[in-house]
Parts: C-alpha cells; structure tokens; sequence
C-alpha cells in the first residue's frame, strides 16, 4: 500500500469538531482558592465539601506536574484556563429534534446513543426520555450535568443514577463516605486539581444484590473555548450488585489544547461486579499537532469485598495527549481485576496508558490485555504496574501487550513494571509488536479486497479480544471510530 | 475468447531479469501445468500475473478475458476473476476465515456490479466446501492461516478458491509440503472445482509430478531460465520424471 492511500485515509476530518453556540456563564480564567470556593458556593455545596475542595486545592498547590510519562508537551498554564462553565438557560434550548445542530445528533448516533434519548440529551424542550431502550445516560456538557435519562425506571430498582451535583444533596451520606476512598485529594497533581475544582459527573449507586436492568452511560462534552472539563464519577456497587457502565467523550475542532482532568471511583463490595467501558474519542488535535485535548485523567477502582471483580474497557482514539492509567486494588480475597484496551494514536498524538493492578487480598487475579496501534508520527506507550504485596498469597497477574505499528514514522514503547512481594504469586507478561506487512495487504488484495478495507479488517482483528469486552452495541460502533481514526495509516 | 494470452512476457525482480519472454494461452475449461526447476520463474510468473508488488515487468503483454492484466490493480484482477493460491499463505490474526472471505465476495461482487448473496448463504456455502475439505466447520471462525498446519493453510487456499469461482487459479506450489493424503483430498478439491465449473481454467505450478495424478493437466509446460522450452501432454509430466530438467534441458 503505497503512502498517498494512507494519508488520504489518514485526513479524514474528525466528524466530532463542531462547536455549538450556546449561551454560556463561565467563569473568568484562574484559579485561586476564591475560586474553588465560588465553584462550591454556585452548586450550593455543603461545608464539608467546601473544605475538602479547599484542602485539595492546597495540596495541588505543592504539588510539582508529574514528568514521568513518555510524553512531551509545553507547560500548561493552569491561570489561564476558565474552572467553570455552565449553558445559561436550558429553557431557551431547541424545542424539537430538528433545531438541534445535526452534527450534534450526528455524534450521539456516533456514540451508539439510542434515538429515543437524542432528544432529551441535546437538551430538547419537552423531550421525555423513550421507553424501548435499555441504555440510561447521563450527558455532562462542559462543567454541568445537562439531563439524565431513565431516572424513574431505575429508581423502581432502588438505582442511584444521577449529576454527581444532586447526590451532593439527595445521598450526602454515600457521597462523603466514598467520595475520595479510592483516589485521595493528594493522589496526583491531576487528581488534587480535580478534587478542588471538580464540576459534575455521574454518580451511580446499586444497592445490595441488584442487577442493574440497563447499561448506564455518560456522554461528556466539552464546548466552551478555554474551558477546562473536570468532571469527577463515582460509582458504588453494592454487595452482589452488578453494573455495567459506558463513556464516552467528544470535544470541538480547536487551535489551541484545552484541558481534561477528570476522575473516576469505583467501589465493589462482596460479590459485587463494575464493567466500565469506555470510548474516548477527544479531538487529537490536526495533523500537524496543533489543538487537540489533553487528557489526564485518574480512574481507579476498588475491590473492597471477598471476590469482587471490576473490569476496564477503553478504546482510546483521541486526545492529543492521553495519560490514563486505569487501575484496580484488589483488597478483598479472591477477587478480581481486569483491564482491556486498545489505545491508537495518529499523526502527532501521543499516549502514555495502562493500568495498574495493585494485589492486597489472598487469591486476588488480574488480567491485563493491551493493545496499543500507532499511525503517522504517534507515539503510543504502554505503562503498566502489577504490585503483589506479601499479604497476596496466591495471586495471579496475565499481562498481554501488544502493540501494532502502521508506517515507519511512529513508535510504540512498553514500560512494564512488576513488584513481587509473595513467592506464591504468579506473574505472566507477554508482548508482541508487529507490522501490517505488505504481504498480508497483498493476499487481502489478491482475494479482491482494497487496501483501506484491508488495513481496517486486519486492525480490528487485532483489537478483537478487546472489543469482546465491550457492550455488543458499542462494539460496532468502536470498530467504525479505529476505522475513521486510522484513515490511511501503512508504509 | 481465451482466458488468458500471455505474450511473450519479461519481467525483473531489482534489475534481474526473471522472465525472457514467456508465452501461454488458456483456454477455458483447461488445466496447465507448468513444471521446471528452482530459480527458473515459475513463482515469479504467478506473482506477475497477480500484480504482486516489487516485480517490474520489462515487455510483452498479458490479456485477462480480453482485457490488459498488467494495466489492472490488484484487487482488480482478483475482481475479474484471477486468482492466485499462495505457496506461503500469510496469516491475518484475529480476522476470522469467514469475515475475511465475506469481505472478499461483498468486495468482488460490487466490483462485478451485483449483489452479494446474503451472508447466511455464504456461511452455509462455506461449511460444505470445508466440509468436502475435511476442514471441520470450527476451522472458518479461526483467524486466516493463524495457527494452521501446513497442510491445514494449503486446504485453506482450495476453500477460497472453490468459494470464489475464480475464471482462472493459479495453484503455486499447493502440492509443497503435503502428505500424501492431504495431495489427494487438494487435488480431489480442484477437479471437483473444475467439474463443477467447466469454463474456468487453471494453471498448476509444480516441481513434481504426482500432484498431476490427481490433477489431471490438458497441456504441460516445462520452464527453464524464464522460458517455456517445451510443451506437450501429460506424457511429458511423466518422461520428466523419468530423465529430471537436466535430461531435458541437454537435449533441447
């Protein structure tokens, strides 16, 4: 395949790059502790979480950025980005389907959002949420929860699935009780920049012995120009609960980097099970690497209870920097983490993913599957930890790593790190980085089939032990967004 | 019409040149065989054909069903119906079998501007071609030649093809490392082809004879140096046996 069919394919505009007009209240840039206190006083926040922000934005302020990572980037100037942004009035939103920006119902299409709830996610007057679908979301636009569909119909199974904002106020119990038990306010730079400032985001509880009747997702937006987005998620699954969870989050074509720093909590107690699946699809910037999102974000989940299981899922295609590190601890015996990704990078991109598999409890397994796809100039490194304490007899870890290169012009890297406390413990690693090879396009064009479908088909079946993981409906739809996102990638 | 005129045909692999002037015409509903020693082309003649990159073709012609082959893409030769069994078939991981071979007929029929039949035929199609294979059915969901023995990717070949219905197949060196069973289900596979598809031709690459019991060629060929330097029938697939290339070659 000759390098012009790879950058035609590789041009391909990002559909998501719209910016919508929407009358917005957003704070000045900067941030100061005045700041994180009217952030508090304007979600009509109580005491204790004025503080607890206060604390964070102390922290944050002794904190040196993390330069670790495999990543190369100018300072970002935290004085100059806006901590809060909200759409002024949703009543003055489009009062049917047609009035919406069709880009924008373009994109929840994209995102495998069901039709009936397009309508109440765009924020359409009078929609109500159908009734034939089986998949409830939350849409955060900028710095506010805009809707959450299919309240009542959870609630009748005793499901919490609501803006993080109003569970502030609706179950202030459950909220300062896990809110931080899994990433501390002085976790990372990231994570404390967060805690002080965090806007909304989901928070979901399912109580004892509950499975959860429908997916749950969370759409994220960000709009505003120089708007950072710190969305925080929290999600409590109770003794034998299950609940299966899905993100997914687009941003508007800019010149200039905006900022997502958000945090994720996962709680599993005994017995119970959290499948968190995401779909990153943050605007990575043009082909020369101008604009594009950085993505710092902190997810971790915690297996509190004997065999708890909590599963990652991630297809990251965009950002122009991702550092994600999506982790488990697994505290209670014989339970179990797993984490599945598939991370591609294109042009200028660069991502620095992984996870971390943090083994407390006796017995306790994980899993960790990476599949990393590098294209044009990209640089794509895998960083993963498996730490085995002496408390862990008779833990498992099995690490695949693979990593897929398109072109000559793009790296793929592995940091593995493995600490072994426990002489029971058993730790595989596994790692592979192969070419789409000339062969492999000749035999697919030999039997009829054109370069571009090629490289898609054989880049899926690459990914394919992870996209098993993913929700059948968003599945298709992942494939289609690593087709879109490769756009022409051997050499 | 013939189904392929190749005129004498020149070609280079990085400035050397492989063939000196081949000539061959198919007719349809005939078998070939091209016989000859290493290094004398014959890999070299399918590649060609099939459009492979990294092959310079230095003069003469090739006519596909009337239409120039060497100005054709690919894929579009595989569209119009040429088709090449690998010697060595290249794994595709995690794509499976039948994914791939459906992506192949959805992508020759649009080429051909009809309609691809519905994928449920294609996968009950399938399972009986692998089947008279002896491929258990379990063998379509595993990705392309991903793990497959040698015997297993050369059957593999003979699925595509006999799924395909290509006017015209190129069998490289399908007879290379197969046991003796494995020969005869191979070449059971390919007559089985040909009887049900009686216009289409095929042209067998090989150094040995017995790939032609089962195979039973119209015309053989024996290539030395980038040349056909005779042809004749099935008797001469057999006198080769008998006296080797070096007997032949020190008499022509």
């Amino acid at each position: 395949m000759t390098n012009e069919t790879i950058e035609q394919r590789l041009n391909r505009a990002y559909s998501a790059g719209f910016e919508s007009a929407v009358d917005a209240d957003t704070f000045p840039p900067g941030l100061t502790a005045d700041v994180v206190r009217a952030i508090s006083a304007r979600k009509n926040e109580p005491g204790w979480l004025t503080d607890w922000r206060l604390k964070a934005f102390a922290a944050w302020q002794a904190m040196p950025t993390p330069d670790w990572a495999h990543l190369h980037f100018p300072p970002v100037d935290f004085q100059a980005i806006s901590y809060f942004s909200a759409p002024r009035s949703q009543a003055d939103g489009p009062r049917s389907l047609d009035e919406v920006d069709p880009e924008l119902l373009r994109t929840y299409e994209k995102l495998g959002i069901p039709l009936h709830e397009r309508a109440a996610l765009a924020g359409v007057v009078g929609a109500e949420p159908g009734t034939s679908s089986n998949i409830a979301v939350d849409a955060v636009f900028d710095s506010v929860s805009i809707t959450t569909t299919f309240k009542d119909k959870l609630a009748e199974a005793g499901v919490i699935f609501c803006p993080l904002s109003e569970a502030v106020h609706t179950h202030p119990e459950l909220v300062q009780k896990y809110l931080g038990s899994v990433v501390p306010q002085r976790d990372n730079f990231y994570a404390a920049l967060n805690s002080a400032v965090f806007s909304d985001g989901s928070f979901v509880y399912i109580p004892p012995d509950t499975r959860c009747p429908m997916e749950l997702s969370t759409y994220f937006r960000i709009n505003a120009r120089n708007t950072g987005q710190f969305e925080r998620t929290l999600i409590i699954a109770d003794r034998g609960a299950y609940v299966s969870y899905l993100e997914g989050c687009t941003a508007p074509m800019r010149d200039e980097n905006q900022l997502h720093a958000a945090v994720v909590e996962l709680v599993a107690l005994e017995d119970a099970s959290i499948k968190y699946s995401t779909v990153q699809n943050w605007y990575p910037g043009d082909a020369e690497g101008r604009g594009g999102i950085y993505n710092f974000v902190t997810k971790r989940g915690t297996c509190l209870g004997k065999r708890a299981r909590i599963s990652w899922t991630q297809v990251e295609t965009g950002s122009a920097i991702t550092w994600k590190y999506p982790s488990v601890v697994l505290r209670g015996d014989d339970s179990v983490g797993e984490f599945y990704s598939v991370a591609l990078t294109n042009n200028r991109q660069q991502a620095d993913t992984g996870t971390k598999m943090i083994h407390l409890g006796r017995n306790t397994r994980s899993t960790i599957v990476s599949k990393g796809i590098s294209a044009g100039r990209s640089q794509n490194s895998y960083r993963g930890l498996v730490r085995v304490s002496p408390t862990a007899a008779g833990a498992r870890n099995h690490t695949q790593c693979d990593s897929l290169l398109l072109g000559s012009q793009c790296g793929a890297h592995t940091f593995p790190y493995i600490e072994a406390a426990n002489s029971s413990a058993t730790v595989e690693h596994e790692a592979t980085t192969t070419r789409v090879s000339d062969d492999q396009l000749f035999l697919c064009a030999q039997r009829g089939i054109d370069a571009e479908k090629a490289v898609s088909m054989i880049v899926n079946g690459f990914c394919r032990e992870v996209f098993r993981e993913l929700p059948m409906e968003f599945a298709v739809e992942a494939g289609k967004l690593l087709e879109v996102s490769l756009e022409g990638a051997v050499g | 019409m013939s189904l392929i005129v190749i005129d004498n045909l020149q070609a280079s692999v990085n400035g050397k040149p492989i063939l000196k002037g081949l000539t061959l015409t198919i007719e349809p509903g005939t078998v070939h065989a091209i016989m000859g020693p290493n290094g004398s082309g014959k890999s070299t003649l399918s590649h060609v054909l099939a459009g492979k990159p990294g092959y310079e073709v230095t003069g003469g012609s090739v006519r596909f069903k009337g239409r120039d082959l060497l100005a054709m893409a690919p894929e579009e030769r595989a569209c119009a119906g040429l088709f090449l069994a690998f010697q060595y078939p290249v794994e595709i991981p995690g794509v499976s079998n039948m994914e791939f071979l459906r992506a192949a007929a959805e992508a020759q029929a649009k080429a051909r501007g009809e309609t691809p039949p519905p994928a449920i035929d294609m996968m009950r199609r399938l399972r009986e071609i692998a089947t008279e294979l002896g491929l258990h059915t379990d063998f379509l969901k595993r990705g392309v030649n991903e793990g497959f023995s040698g015997g297993e990717k050369k059957r593999n070949e003979i699925l595509q093809m006999t799924f395909l219905r290509p006017a015209l197949s190129i069998l490289d060196e399908t007879d290379s490392g197969l046991d003796i069973d494995a020969l005869r289900i191979v070449g059971d596979g390919v007559t089985r082809f040909l009887r049900d598809n009686p216009t289409h031709g095929v042209l067998l690459i090989t150094h040995y004879q017995r790939l032609l019991n089962h195979i039973v060629p119209d015309v053989v060929h024996v290539l030395t140096d980038g040349r056909i330097i005779e042809t004749g029938d099935r008797s001469l697939a057999l006198r080769l046996e008998e006296q080797g290339y070096v007997g032949l070659v020190d008499r022509t």
